[in-house]
């Protein structure tokens, strides 16, 4: 399913979506403004706001119980705000939940097909819901050919949710919500599934991802925004997000005399430094001082270099570090 | 029409490719009638005459009032209303769809009991044909009615089994099915009607004998409750997978048995 010509194409439409982004990323797809929910005296969504525009996937992520579900299924038309804006494309998804069928597709996190239903048959069965031709097609592409008559039972959970990843975009919404798409999925099927969100993304079609897997959101969203106790404590790029925090950047070296280990250097920007076997790891909150710092060093000490990585705080680190301090950066 | 149709066809596959459904909707009728039928005609020879009747009525009870609710609670729990919601299929179709394609299972079983009954235990073939396929039509929907609504209220599946027994026990035992009416004391014979089992075989048997309730109202009642439950089904439908939560009163489905009520205070 997955070979080096999927990662040819991976990268060309990753490159033709970064065009796209400045031509059509105007106007708002999704909007959803002081949107608040509440179960009871546990408020779930307390004001959130946050625009998503054509051919952008973003992420929305928060540990379980920060209102993520919610503000999905009241995207989805499955939950009624309690007050404030949530639409799609101008409709709102709970007055006029037939006009939204056709324009969003979900793939819901723990999806639910009956356990008989053959994979050619929910295909046929929700395409001819959606009033559109079974795209027997996709089914081919996602690797499920060989399982046209096996019962949704009898497929792996990979192939489930590849299943009905492929029942959510048989209809080409405009809009696709993923929830934990890649959970449970073997290695080839992840890089898979990102493949195709890419391909989606590239075709203009934005993506709403809900994970727990900061690689994923960090990979493939074009914006985050993060949710702690029904808020958003922090948004924008992968990119902003990172580097906004407290967290150093990680500077790994190995050298061919190995001078720096057991010295206990001065470097500029330098916080820590720890060593592990034949490498030196420095964290460092000025890289542009501590890596010439380092070289300069080694040049003296007539030490050479062996391998140099210089690794910025990931998604995870910093998401780690917001939901930690209770959103209160 | 197409997505109807569809979705038709998938859930009468189901009752034959789902080894639950297939259980309830054939073994254990056919098996049953097979067994006890003769049995029964030979503890009571008047049996044979109403051999197809009341093995037609427990083959609906097994199918509509045993196995119909189960796979309801069991696909709200697992999610697929909701996944069905989200891709447009309507609250009707979930609550109508497996209805009818129980009643086409039970429209074969009612055949094959038919012509069997008649060639192998001589059980006399219905009189009137109008008033059996009518009996057991309304039968068949009155019992499909009752069989969503239990669907839809109960909470989960350990209760579904609790309803069902709640009404397809009392149909076997004083509904008329394996002990005519007549033979039971008159007591019994009231509470019988509460049951819908009790107006069928009325319609069943009252166009050729004219005893017992009136086949008008049996009609009349049965039709009553078919649609009160379907309306009761759709009002109380949840899509949520937890059926405890955004739901409205489940005490109101009591009003389904509306009819059944009236006709045993009215008319017994």
């Amino acid at each position: 399913m997955y070979n080096e010509r999927d990662v040819g194409i991976y990268g060309e439409v990753k490159r033709q979506c970064v065009n796209m982004k400045g031509d059509i990323m105007t106007n708002p797809v999704v909007k959803v403004e002081d949107f608040h929910k509440v179960y009871g005296n546990f408020i779930a969504v307390d004001g959130i706001s946050f625009e998503v525009h054509s051919g952008e996937i973003f992420g929305l992520l928060g540990p379980n119980g920060a209102g993520k579900t919610s503000t999905l299924e009241s995207l989805e038309g499955l939950r009624s705000p309690d007050s404030g804006i949530v639409q799609i494309m101008g409709i709102d998804p709970t007055r006029e939940s037939r006009k939204i069928r056709n324009i969003i597709g979900v793939q819901l996190q723990s999806s639910g097909l009956p356990g008989s239903m053959r994979v050619d048959e929910a295909m046929k069965f929700f395409s001819a819901y959606h009033r559109v031709a079974p795209r027997y097609d996709l089914l081919e592409r996602i690797g499920l050919a060989e399982k046209m008559s096996t019962q949704y039972q009898m497929l792996s959970t990979g192939q489930q949710r590849r299943l009905t990843l492929a029942l959510a975009i048989a209809h080409n919404p405009p809009v696709v919500f993923l929830d934990e798409p890649t959970a449970g999925l073997d290695v080839h099927s992840r890089v898979e599934l990102h493949c195709l969100m890419d391909e989606l993304r590239a075709a203009g079609t934005t993506i709403i991802l809900a994970t727990h897997d900061m690689a994923e959101a960090e990979k493939m969203a074009d914006r985050i925004a993060i949710l702690l106790s029904g808020k958003i404590v922090a948004s924008g790029t992968p990119r902003e997000l990172t580097v906004t925090g407290a967290q150093c950047t990680k500077i790994t070296v190995s050298t061919e005399r190995s001078s720096l280990l057991n010295t206990r250097l001065q470097l500029p920007g330098v916080i820590e430094q720890v060593s592990k076997e034949e490498y030196i790891v420095y964290y460092s909150n000025d890289i542009n001082l501590t890596v010439p710092a380092i070289i300069s060093y080694l040049v003296d000490q007539g030490d050479s270099l062996v391998d140099l990585r210089v690794e910025r705080p990931s998604l995870e680190e910093r998401f780690l570090e917001i939901t930690k301090a209770g959103g209160a950066i | 029409m197409n997505a109807f149709l569809n979705h038709m066809s998938f859930e009468f596959r189901t009752g034959l490719r789902d080894k639950s459904l297939l259980l309830m909707n054939y073994l254990f009728p056919l098996i049953f009638y097979f067994v006890v039928g003769p049995i029964m005609a030979k503890l009571n020879p008047s049996f044979k005459d109403t051999m197809i009747p009341s093995m037609v009525v427990f083959a609906i009870l097994s199918s509509m009032v045993l196995s119909l609710p189960n796979p309801l609670v069991a696909a709200r729990e697992s999610g697929i209303f909701r996944s069905f919601r989200i891709n447009g299929v309507p609250a009707s179709s979930i609550l109508f769809i497996p209805a009818l394609t129980a009643v086409l299972h039970m429209v074969v079983v009612a055949t094959i009991i038919t012509v069997t009954a008649h060639l192998f235990f001589n059980s006399p073939l219905p009189t009137d044909w109008f008033s059996f396929v009518l009996a057991f039509f309304l039968m068949s929907f009155a019992s499909a009615g009752i069989g969503v609504l239990i669907g839809i209220i109960s909470s989960n599946s350990r209760i579904t089994i609790l309803w069902s027994q709640a009404i397809f026990l009392p149909s076997m035992m004083i509904g008329g099915l394996m002990i005519p009416a007549s033979m039971l004391p008159s007591g019994l014979q009231k509470v019988g009607m509460l049951l819908p089992s009790t107006y069928a075989l009325s319609i069943f048997r009252g166009f050729a004998e004219n005893g017992g309730i009136s086949p008008i109202w049996s009609i009349v009642i049965l039709s009553a409750g078919t649609l009160l439950s379907f309306l009761l089904s759709g009002y109380l439908f949840n899509w949520n997978n937890i059926n405890v939560s955004r739901r409205k009163n489940p005490i109101l489905a009591v009003l389904a048995f509306l009819p059944y009520i009236l006709g045993f205070a009215l008319l017994s």
